[in-house]
């Protein structure tokens, strides 16, 4: 009915619109929404393909043996938490950095560019492969400090549960800044410079200029890359399932990689898909509470 | 006074973004034309970004290119022996193929399927406008991953278990949500008396949509076609899944199982990362200038 452009044309029919969205609907149905819904309905049954004899409604058991009766939910959860803030701040800041120093003029600039965004395009399997000929015990970077006197042969970060937190987070670092800088550099760029010629003659130093001026114009980029990229980080198991498998001792076991163990390797899709529905709820409900306590696109539109 | 003449030859260069009057270089000596920052505050800093980035792709290539055994920190001699091993008797020649059939295939579809979804986004108002962008903002939440299960089922059902078309449709559907939102921002920013005007001028919908938006939105589609091949080409979890033969595995698979065979040859796994990485990086170097003039035009903004 309300449809501006066409009554003002009169050259469009009503379905058109309808006809565009039709093949992003029915994929979206058929291949997100229907296997989410799959997921709902099987959260509340007993479904485990080693154990077919118990399968059938198990009503809200799957949720109550979530909350009361599996430590390693909470265990994965604390671990899920505790790797997507470590990642996005330190993406952030860095980001928000290196997107400040690329944005100036100098010479060199558009290679600096290419170079240190690289990284971006590197799939979570490839970071994988990459840091592991770095960690490597006895070829990688630990054996040449070694030999400069640095540190002791055999330095294994990976498989040492003191460590192995930083060797991923550093890993992950190294592929996710660039997508902050990229989506900051966008946005410095829509920045208008003579606020900054403005600024800097009524003598703002460039601390000042930085915090009244660039930040307030990146707030909103800077939530919305902070959400999506949470979201992924969350959501991401390439990195964590190639470099530890979640290990060692159940370490770095995010709650996707646990809902994927559970429900890949251990058949219990009745319970996997419980956890999967937990999982979404908690991701929903921060996001949403993110974006209120952020005041997201409040004061400037 | 090297320092001055260091500086003019950089200001020689610069010159004609921002012309700074001869008098003025006296007193900022040592300091940037354009924006009063000294120029070792951003070459020190950038300096050890730039280790940090490229240490782990040395790294890479040092074990691809240097003989098996050694432990020089320089690829010399160079030897070609682990990309042959790779390529041939670990089916990288397959994977490969497999990969890049997988990545245009999605972009091809995604960037078709946004298209369409987009431009109805972008121009019109209809009754489930709402309930349609809602979904697509909501299906960011909803990680692949946690998919897999109820996903195989659907292909194991459509038979397209080890077809590459279950991973195709997969990783277009995962990506078309923001696709959709993406390309609904480029093409709000093309004015729509642009388009009215080719109607005017006799054109159809679709012909002027032709002629006048979708030149316009080349940045755009470039931003979101690489995305969707990039992606697929990276991504991992469906093909592990719904891969199940040898010979329909794409690279990611292939360098899983290198990673993670009972004794790692070393040299392998990185050719294997460097066989990875050469289509992504050329697309990367292709796109690196479209991808923030994309953002800029207001795709972050929706």
């Amino acid at each position: 009915m309300a449809n501006a452009v066409a009554k003002r044309t009169g050259a469009t029919p009503r379905r058109l619109p309808y006809l565009l969205i039709a093949p992003a609907g029915l994929l979206m149905l058929g291949f997100i929404a229907y296997p989410m819904l799959s997921v709902l309905y099987y959260s509340l049954q007993n479904y485990n393909v080693t154990k077919p004899w118990r399968n059938g409604y198990a009503g809200f058991e799957n949720f109550t043996r979530i909350f009361t009766d599996d430590p390693q939910f909470w265990d994965a959860l604390a671990f899920s938490g505790k790797w997507v803030v470590t990642e996005v701040l330190l993406q952030l800041v860095l980001g928000v950095a290196l997107a400040l120093l690329v944005n100036q003029t100098f010479i060199g600039r558009g290679i600096a560019r290419a170079l240190v965004f690289s990284p971006w395009a590197v799939s979570g399997v490839l970071t994988t492969t990459i840091w592991m000929l770095l960690y490597n015990p006895s070829t990688g970077i630990s054996r040449y400090l070694a030999d400069a006197g640095i540190g002791t042969y055999g330095t294994s970060v990976l498989s040492d549960t003191g460590t192995v937190f930083w060797a991923a987070v550093l890993a992950e670092l190294w592929r996710g800044v660039p997508f902050f800088a990229i989506l900051i550099l966008a946005d410095l760029q829509s920045i208008p410079g003579d606020l900054y010629e403005a600024a800097s003659v009524d003598g703002a130093g460039r601390a000042r200029q930085f915090f009244h001026i660039t930040l307030p114009h990146l707030k909103d980029a800077i939530v919305l890359s902070t959400l999506l990229r949470g979201v992924w980080e969350f959501n991401n198991v390439d990195l964590l399932y190639t470099l530890t498998g979640g290990g060692p001792a159940g370490q770095t076991t995010t709650l996707p990689l646990y809902v994927a163990n559970t429900g890949i390797n251990g058949h219990d899709f009745g319970y996997a898909s419980a956890l999967t529905t937990v999982a979404f709820v908690i991701l929903l409900f921060c996001s949403i509470l993110y974006l209120r306590l952020s005041k997201f696109g409040g004061d400037t539109k | 006074m090297t320092a001055v003449t260091a500086e003019q030859g950089h200001r020689a260069q610069t010159a004609p973004a921002a012309p700074v009057p001869p008098a003025a270089s006296g007193k900022r000596r040592g300091r940037s034309v354009d924006d009063g920052v000294p120029r070792w505050q951003i070459y020190a800093p950038l300096g050890l970004y730039l280790l940090f980035t490229l240490i782990p792709f040395y790294w890479m290539l040092l074990f691809a290119l240097r003989p098996a055994g050694s432990t020089s920190l320089v690829p010399w001699p160079v030897t070609g022996e682990h990309f042959a091993k790779v390529w041939n008797e670990r089916a990288f020649g397959t994977f490969f193929q497999n990969s890049m059939i997988v990545g245009v295939a999605s972009l091809l579809m995604t960037t078709v399927v946004a298209l369409a979804g987009g431009y109805a986004l972008a121009r019109f108002d209809f009754r489930i406008k709402k309930g349609f962008m809602l979904a697509l903002l909501a299906s960011q939440f909803i990680p692949g991953a946690l998919m897999l299960v109820p996903l195989f089922e659907i292909f194991k059902n459509l038979q397209m278990i080890n077809s590459l078309g279950s991973v195709i449709i997969a990783e277009t559907v995962f990506q078309l949500p923001l696709s959709i939102i993406l390309i609904s921002g480029f093409i709000k920013n093309v004015p729509v008396s642009l388009e009215e005007q080719a109607w005017v001028d006799g054109c159809g919908r679709l012909r002027a949509f032709g002629a006048v938006v979708l030149p316009l939105l080349r940045p755009g589609l470039i931003a979101v076609g690489s995305f969707a091949f990039v992606h697929s080409w990276n991504h991992f979890l469906f093909a592990l899944m719904f891969l199940s033969s040898q010979d329909m595995q794409t690279i990611p698979v292939g360098l899983n199982t290198l990673i993670g065979a009972d004794s790692v040859d070393l040299g392998a796994l990185a050719a294997g990362g460097v066989i990875a990485a050469v289509p992504v990086v050329i697309v990367f170097a292709f796109i690196q200038k479209w991808l923030i003039t994309g953002f800029s035009a207001g795709a972050v903004k929706g």
